[in-house]
């Protein structure tokens, strides 16, 4: 594809852009939107299905009262007002993953709307407005046979997975979102890792990007800088990681900025992102020939939640995002620049529950923020999904306080628990991690060491105390870095007296 | 309301997904003028007072309770499937993206 | 012909009870009269796309072993039933009279068919219908129309022509119909039968293939107005698997019929509405329509002239609505989960394969409906039509509510003209819609309606229909008016009306 794209530093100095985000949140409920099929992610093919999820002929929906309670829920934590009335709509297109043809959403009438998120950036407050948030279905999976690539480009046939058809959907559209252009990919970020731990804090949802119960279109225009009018934008479908939301971000500004510094003008279409190149290709044009035909659905009745109801479940919201982290910096004692990079590695929950599991608050962020987080940088994921659970990391601490290792052997303790060798003891038994606990070997070393170096040992009798290092150093080394550093400085400084 | 030329016809064909050859075409475009026609009549009756009805008895909130019920065996859900296999429906390709 | 035949299904209900007859006894007359005159697409009746024998005389012969048990589960445990083939059965086929839809046979029950199952009547077999309910002939069946059982050669209305003709032909005493613009209460009319379209929501609707969503209720086809109450009260009842069935008792029907049929409705406020009439209006149509009228004033009831301005533009409403929401419904069929698959030549896509079917699978009718519906509905119309329509729908419930404040049921001819002969309306779309002109108002109101008859009009001999309205969930009133006429008529005429019609004979 000849694409130019246009270097970031030269976007921003250009270019301003407008985002709009728009996430589907597959919801936890035990059944259906419609149906009282099970809401499960895979199973067996068709085996999650019956007459109404199917599209069978004469076969008719019936709202899950759960899914309404998960929307008003998602709606209040958005500060969203909650329609006192809102009927679902049919969006007409054919499409074989689709049973009916039409998908039973919501048009004109969400369920909830005109609310507001803000999101953090380096510590910027920037306010997300919500345009709405509405319910509706998710679609049954295609695999695509044949051809080259498994795509469903050149595939021979597909077959067809009706399971995931029906799976009650919440759809959180915002307004366009104005940021200063170099903010703007960080930004986008920002609100989906937030609205995703919203969203596990309502435990409304599993909420992982990686299994595809977060899912986010990212759209993104530019206009030349001082422009009012909004460009045409692009949407690019189903980013499935925060890391990706900044890329496709990033990428389609320079995108953008290339067909217009060539006096081009950018096509209305979906794009796919391609999480290994961090590009985005073409995907179907936005033609006036895709016309929806949005109309009531006459098979389902009004929504009108009554007022006490919202109440009731405004009395059921967690503490709001932003209270909830001013309350755990005071409690953890952290200082604003840690707590700032605690909240952009989304390591707070996670922080929380190891805090839970009777680790210090300080250790705790240690690990996760800087061990973990390189490790997940490292590995291209997310850091709640690095193969290590807050609970793992509360007992390696409480090993490290023990004792039993140090700091650097619990490194070589998270590869093990990473590779799946079982629990912090069994990796430590099999990798023979444990610190050498009696002092003798450490004399022995100690003595090695000073002995080799002669000049060393004066400069520590003569009262330099930070000559040690060298001797401690070689010490660990000697032993494999299975060894107490203190206790080692201890035994040389009392030889040495 | 304007009459439907064969294009527009076609159009609508495209959008429903009915495959008209041009002697349905020619047969069909005249006989939706003439309903077309009749139903426009129904133009200016309601003024923009009138609220709609979709719904001829009003009921609000009906919801089921979030209780799994039996699904379909796979050989119940497959029964009708012009073609399967891997217990999945067969489905020639399919063009354009995916959802 | 078998006398047990001619017997009404309550008759039937008697004398099972009494143990003067069995169950496969009544069933095997069933099926030996379909067998003696329904024929098929070339000749005879043809009220039915399927029969089944063996099936129907096995439930028979449950229903039998209970009663001798002492455990019928219904007054009607053992009357055969037939059961209009847009109502989901499992384990036999439904097509809705499309070719797109051959062969298919659903894995679950519609819930009135559950109903009738497991109150224990027979099922027949699924009877002919217009391709998905729309039309008013049955001549729009994939499978070839259905005979008027009082002239060969005429239509037995629709869209539920099988319905009708099954019971005028005395090849079903009951029958489940669907009416979404007049398709249970025409076809009634048409064929000297009874026909009632519940109120909306009155009678679920899980299983009922849709055609317009808002305006479908399944309802009974008999040929007495006590048997529509006694299978009024069996499939009637709030479903929790239709959000749009009403959750209020259903009941009374059976005793509202019996205490019409004692004759006498004094203080009865009836509303006869004057847009109804007129130009098109067939005038022994007329003629019997103003005696039943009168039969009325005689019985005791106060009888007005009521307008309800906004009728006339019911027509033009329904056909904008009904296209709208059928264009949907009918996008389930394309050939890739159930049905007709029609391949292209060549290497097509799953769109071509879609188009092909919808194209090869759809008749006329069918295709004419789904566009128009798809130009109602899109961007830049809606307004003009579909939401304009909606808006008139609110209209026409207010002219009913407007009426119902000053009577208590309103009465039409249920339509304009007798049964027409086959092929007269068959490619002018409008002169058939207009058969619908007088029932199409109750379905956009979702009040409901029951067609009796009237007699026979002078010009042709051929049945007229009386149509009673009432208002929503105001059900019982259809059958204490219903029954009151019916008793009426009856003695006026020294039996039922089909006594006056030809004796079938077996297919030519």
């Amino acid at each position: 594809m000849s694409e130019t794209l246009v270097p970031f530093d030269e976007v921003i100095a250009k270019y301003d852009p407008a985002l709009g985000l728009e996430v589907h949140v597959e919801l936890n409920t035990n059944t259906k939107m419609f149906c009282g099929c099970p809401a499960l992610f895979g199973g067996e093919p068709n085996t999650h299905v019956c007459p109404t999820c199917l599209g069978l002929p004469g076969a008719m929906p019936v709202v899950n009262g759960k899914a309404v309670e998960s929307a008003i829920r998602i709606g209040l934590a958005l500060n969203c007002s909650i329609a006192e009335w809102c009927r679902f709509a049919r969006k007409n297109y054919f499409y074989p993953d689709m049973p009916k043809n039409f998908q039973t959403s919501q048009y004109d009438e969400p369920i909830a709307f005109d609310g507001w998120l803000d999101v953090e950036v380096e510590g910027e407050t920037y306010r997300i407005e919500i345009e709405r948030a509405h319910m509706e279905e998710d679609t049954g999976k295609s695999t695509h046979v044949g051809g080259a690539t498994g795509r469903i480009h050149g595939a021979d046939y597909s077959l067809v997975d009706y399971n995931r058809a029906g799976i009650p959907l919440i759809e959180i559209v915002t307004r366009p979102i104005l940021v200063p252009a170099e903010k703007a990919p960080a930004v986008a970020r920002a609100y989906v890792g937030q609205l995703r731990d919203l969203i596990l804090a309502l435990g409304v949802s599993d909420a992982r990007m990686d299994q595809g119960s977060i899912r986010a279109d990212v759209n993104l225009s530019l206009a030349p800088k001082g422009e009012t009018k909004l460009g045409t934008r692009s949407e690019t479908k189903n980013v499935n990681s925060l890391r990706s939301v900044e890329r496709a971000v990033r990428f389609e500004m320079s995108r953008h900025a290339g067909i217009l510094d060539a006096g081009g003008s950018v096509l209305q279409e979906t794009r796919h992102f391609h999480e290994d190149t961090g590009t985005t290709s073409s995907g179907r044009e936005k033609s006036d020939a895709e016309d929806y035909r949005y109309f009531p659905e006459p098979d389902l009745v009004p929504v009108a939640p009554s007022r006490e109801w919202v109440e009731e479940l405004r009395g059921t919201l967690p503490e709001n995002p932003t209270q909830r982290r001013a309350r755990l910096q005071e409690e953890y004692g952290f200082s604003d620049l840690e707590m700032r990079d605690v909240w952009a590695a989304g390591a707070l929950p996670l922080i929380e529950a190891t805090v839970a599991e009777g680790t210090a608050p300080q250790s705790a962020r240690k690990w996760w923020v800087a061990e973990l987080l390189r490790r997940a940088n490292d590995a291209g994921v997310e850091l709640a999904e690095v193969g290590v659970t807050p609970k793992q990391v509360a007992e390696v601490q409480a090993l490290v306080d023990a004792k039993t290792i140090n700091d650097k052997l619990a490194r070589q303790v998270f590869d093990g628990l990473i590779a799946g060798e079982g629990t912090a003891a069994e990796v430590i038994e099999k990798r023979g991690l444990a610190l050498v606990s009696d002092d003798g070997p450490l004399l022995a070393a100690i003595d090695e060491a000073l002995a080799a170096q002669p000049d060393i040992a004066e400069k520590i009798r003569g009262g330099n105390h930070a000559a040690a290092g060298a001797v401690i150093g070689a010490v660990m080394k000697a032993t494999r870095g299975q060894a107490d550093a203190a206790r080692v400085r201890e035994l040389i400084l009392e030889k040495l007296a | 309301m304007s009459q439907l030329t064969r294009d527009e016809v076609a159009h609508l064909a495209d959008l429903a997904r009915i495959d008209l050859d041009d002697a349905e075409l020619d047969h069909l475009a005249p006989q939706l003028n003439v309903i077309l026609e009749a139903v426009a009549s129904i133009s200016g009756v309601a003024g923009d007072d009138v609220p709609p009805t979709s719904h001829p008895i009003p009921l609000t909130n009906v919801f089921r309770e979030d209780v799994v019920r039996p699904s379909l065996s796979a050989e119940q859900a497959l029964s009708g499937a012009p073609e399967v296999e891997e217990q999945r429906f067969r489905v020639p390709r399919i063009l354009g993206d995916e959802q | 012909m078998s006398e047990i035949i001619t017997k009404t299904a309550a008759e039937l209900a008697d004398l099972l009870a009494a143990g003067e007859t069995t169950s496969v006894e009544v069933t095997q007359a069933h099926l030996d009269r379909i067998a003696a005159v329904d024929g098929d697409a070339a000749s005879g009746v043809h009220a039915f796309l399927h029969v089944d024998a063996e099936g129907a005389l096995a439930q028979a012969a449950e229903s039998d072993a209970r009663r001798a048990a002492g455990e019928a589960r219904h007054l009607l445990d053992g009357v055969p039933i037939a059961v209009k083939d847009v109502l989901a059965t499992q384990g036999l086929p439904t097509t809705c009279g499309s070719k797109i839809l051959e062969g298919w046979v659903p894995p679950y029950d519609a819930t009135v068919v559950g109903k009738i199952k497991a109150a224990g009547l027979p099922i027949l077999g699924k009877t002919n219908m217009d391709e998905f309910a729309m039309g008013s002939s049955t001549e729009h069946s994939a499978y070839g129309p259905t005979r008027n059982p009082w002239d060969q050669t005429r239509i037995p209305g629709g869209s539920g022509g099988g319905s009708a003709a099954a019971v005028a032909a005395f090849e079903a005493p009951l029958a489940l119909g669907t009416d979404t613009g007049g398709s249970i209460r025409q076809p009634g009319a048409v064929t000297g039968t009874v026909g009632v379209k519940p109120t909306y929501g009155g009678v679920s609707r899980y299983g009922l293939v849709a055609l317009a969503n808002s305006l479908d209720q399944v309802g009974p086809v008999t040929r007495t107005v006590l048997d529509s109450a006694l299978l009024h009260e069996l499939i009637g009842g709030h479903d929790p698997l239709d959000s749009t069935s009403v959750d209020t008792p259903v009941g009374g029907f059976v005793e509202a019929a019996r205490k019409g049929a004692a004759g006498d409705l004094s203080g009865l406020r009836v509303g006869v509405i004057k847009e109804l009439a007129g130009d098109g209006w067939q005038p022994g149509v007329m003629q019997r329509f103003a005696e039943t009228v009168d039969l009325l004033k005689e019985l005791g009831a106060e009888v007005t002239e009521v307008s309800c301005p906004t009728f006339v533009h019911a027509m033009a409403t329904y056909y904008l609505i009904l296209p709208a929401e059928c264009s949907s419904n009918l996008a389930k069929f394309d050939a890739m989960r159930y049905g007709l698959r029609v391949v292209p030549e060549g290497d097509p896509s799953a769109e071509a394969v879609m188009k092909a079917t919808r194209d090869a699978g759809f008749g006329d009718e069918v295709k004419r409906r789904i566009m128009i519906g798809t130009y109602a509905l899109s961007s830049g119309y809606y307004d003009a039509y579909y939401g304009q329509a909606q808006k008139v729908r609110t209209l026409i419930s207010r002219d009913f509510a407007a009426a119902f404040e000053d009577v208590d049921v309103l009465v039409s001819p249920t339509s304009p003209t007798t049964a027409f002969p086959l092929g007269d309306k068959l490619d002018d779309p409008l002169a058939m819609y207009l058969q619908d002109l007088a029932t199409i108002p109750a379905n956009l109101a979702g009040v409901p309606g029951i067609s009796v008859p009237a007699g026979l009009a002078d010009e042709d001999g051929l049945p007229v229909g009386f149509q009673v309205l009432a208002p929503a969930l105001a059900d019982d009133r259809l059958y204490r008016v219903g029954a009151a006429v019916e008793a009426a008529l009856t003695s006026r005429w020294g039996g039922p009306i089909l006594a006056k019609a030809p004796t079938l004979e077996g297919p030519r």
